[in-house]
């Protein structure tokens, strides 16, 4: 973890709301790993204020891509960046996803721009037989990156609220499905990743339990110092608050209380 | 021989019986317990730290979400989360103790016994070189107190102070909030019952809602605002604290730069803390310690002291 300044390389929009921005990260900064984000300070007045945490979309050592949407004036500010212009970041931070090594599937579950650290981890799981890509978003125009993982030798499902591509309804109901489909063959060593909004994700824990599959997600808050100094981004777990920026942002979803 | 007397002395600050090398300090609760600043910036430049409030037992703090922001400020209800006395003993001093500069613990507790041990215990370890008692924590409720916190009682806080006093030769900050009728007379009461500098200003109280949902924006309904939109109400605070007592002010709210700094040693601050702006830009502390430097150089000044309190009111 650092302090770094970084020249954008790209700031693309790639659909409606959704931009994918790329820096060089100093050697110095260390490996990052899938699930890990960057703080990123987007202007030097005082509005927004605080730093805007960004999971990483996309790694190599020469270049980091994140995927953002724009959703309020810190992620506006963000889109109007110009290639060349320096981003003051503070990263790679949090604990990323973990794969274990012998396993047989992974199933990849993105709700909206949940896809931006799933892509990352997709390209990680060089390894694993069998990576399925579940991608739900809310019409086809604002469905990201599903050649992407398709390139990395994905299996795509897709879901879209109003029917526009793939299945209508829930990036949930694939992953029912999914497991309806295997109904009586061995489900070990397949491993559930998620992101996407909490609600997606509660969804998504249910049913990793009652189909006893290990389940990680990665989990938002709002991160103010993002280094566990202030404490500000608790979530509730069984063994008490943990921070979605030291301890997280991915979790064993038993872990988490809804 | 290099002339090692300029740089040495000119930024150095005496607050009780503790020297700081220069006046800026890290706030409590937004440094951690100093391992969290590691591998950002090097601590030891920089005057003191205060720790994260520890409380006798642990404390799991506040529901989520546990801040939200507002234009020029963040709005926060931690409630106290830490670990506990023991674990700070057991798990914090190791590092703490490494550190080459002034570690001033800060503590608050549900009654004057809490305090109290809280501060007999501190004083047997070495490395604690002061305590700042949080008065004024906004995220908390007080039980069977005529006030919702002690910092808003000159009794309470004659009370608690005093009897902190009474179990340390350790230096002792008040930590006072800006919410009271009267800063002055809270903080004449501090130095009354003994506190050898008053620290302020804690956060505001506030609020906000979400009109979607209809909720509050904070799990904890209410918080405490920090950041550069408190910075003229801060401002007004420790100009009243300086002109009532003889002690030190340290004061703090919404510094975010050398300039911010400068303005609270110009209405008398003997020291300044640095909170909301560590979260923003770690190194928030070494820029505001240069640009003191370089103010005062600017401006032909010897040291540090002859810039506190040095507000030009007309008539």
């Amino acid at each position: 973890m650092q302090q770094f300044k970084a020249k954008i390389l790209s700031n693309k929009k790639i659909a409606p709301d959704h931009y994918v921005l790329s820096f060089k990260p100093p050697k110095a900064a260390g490996q990052t790993t899938p699930g890990q984000f960057f703080n990123i300070r987007v202007s030097n007045a005082y509005n927004p204020l605080l730093r805007r945490p960004f999971g990483a979309h996309r790694i190599s050592p020469e270049k980091i891509e994140i995927l953002y949407k724009v959703v309020g004036k810190a992620t506006s500010i963000l889109s109007a960046k110009k290639k060349g212009s320096l981003l003051d970041i503070i990263g790679p931070l949090g604990n990323g996803f973990k794969a274990p090594p012998d396993a047989s599937a992974a199933i990849l579950v993105a709700g909206g721009h949940g896809v931006a650290p799933l892509h990352a981890l997709a390209a990680s799981l060089t390894a694993v037989p069998k990576v399925v890509a579940l991608i739900g978003a809310r019409t086809k125009t604002h469905v990201i990156s599903e050649n992407e993982f398709k390139g990395l030798g994905a299996k795509v499902h897709i879901a879209t609220e109003d029917g526009s591509k793939g299945h209508k309804g829930l990036v949930t109901d694939l992953l029912r499905k999914h497991f309806n489909r295997q109904t009586g063959k061995p489900a070990n060593r397949q491993t559930i990743y998620a992101c996407g909004p909490k609600a997606m994700l509660k969804a998504v824990a249910k049913i990793a339990r009652e189909h006893c599959i290990p389940c990680q997600v990665s989990l938002e808050e709002y991160v103010a110092c993002g280094t566990g100094a202030c404490l500000g981004c608790a979530v509730k777990t069984r063994s008490g608050y943990k921070l979605i920026c030291k301890d997280g942002p991915v979790f064993d979803s038993k872990e988490i209380i809804w | 021989m290099v002339k090692r007397t300029s740089m040495d002395t000119k930024l150095s600050v005496k607050l009780g019986k503790l020297n700081l090398k220069n006046p800026v300090i890290l706030a409590s609760g937004t440094c951690g317990f100093g391992k969290e600043m590691e591998g950002l910036i090097d601590i030891n430049k920089l005057g003191a730290i205060v720790t994260k409030t520890i409380t006798l037992d642990k404390r799991e703090g506040n529901p989520p979400p546990r801040v939200v922001e507002t234009p020029g400020g963040l709005l926060n209800s931690i409630g106290l989360d830490n670990d506990g006395l023991k674990n700070f003993l057991f798990e914090k001093i190791p590092y703490l103790e490494k550190l080459k500069m002034p570690v001033i613990v800060s503590i608050a507790g549900n009654d004057i016994r809490e305090f109290k041990k809280l501060a007999k215990e501190l004083s047997a370890i070495p490395c604690v070189n002061a305590i700042e008692v949080n008065l004024s924590c906004p995220n908390i409720i007080h039980k069977n107190a005529k006030f919702s916190l002690p910092a808003q009682d000159t009794k309470a806080v004659g009370k608690i102070i005093s009897g902190v006093r009474k179990m340390t030769t350790r230096t002792l900050f008040a930590k006072l909030s800006p919410n009271v009728t009267d800063i002055k007379e809270i903080a004449k009461a501090a130095e009354g019952a003994g506190a050898d500098a008053v620290s302020l200003i804690n956060t505001y109280p506030g609020m906000l809602v979400d009109i979607k949902t209809m909720k509050p924006r904070l799990g904890g309904v209410t918080g405490g605002l920090s950041g550069p939109c408190i910075k003229p109400l801060a401002l007004k605070c420790v100009r009243d604290a300086t002109g009532a007592v003889k002690i030190p002010v340290v004061g703090m709210g919404g510094i975010m730069c050398a300039d911010d700094a400068i303005e609270f040693i110009l209405c008398g601050a003997s020291a300044i803390q640095v909170g909301t702006a560590n979260f923003v830009n770690p190194r928030a502390g070494l820029e505001i310690l240069e640009g003191i430097g370089k103010y005062l150089g600017r401006n032909k000044m010897k040291n540090i002291k002859s810039l506190i309190g040095k507000l030009k009111v007309e008539g």
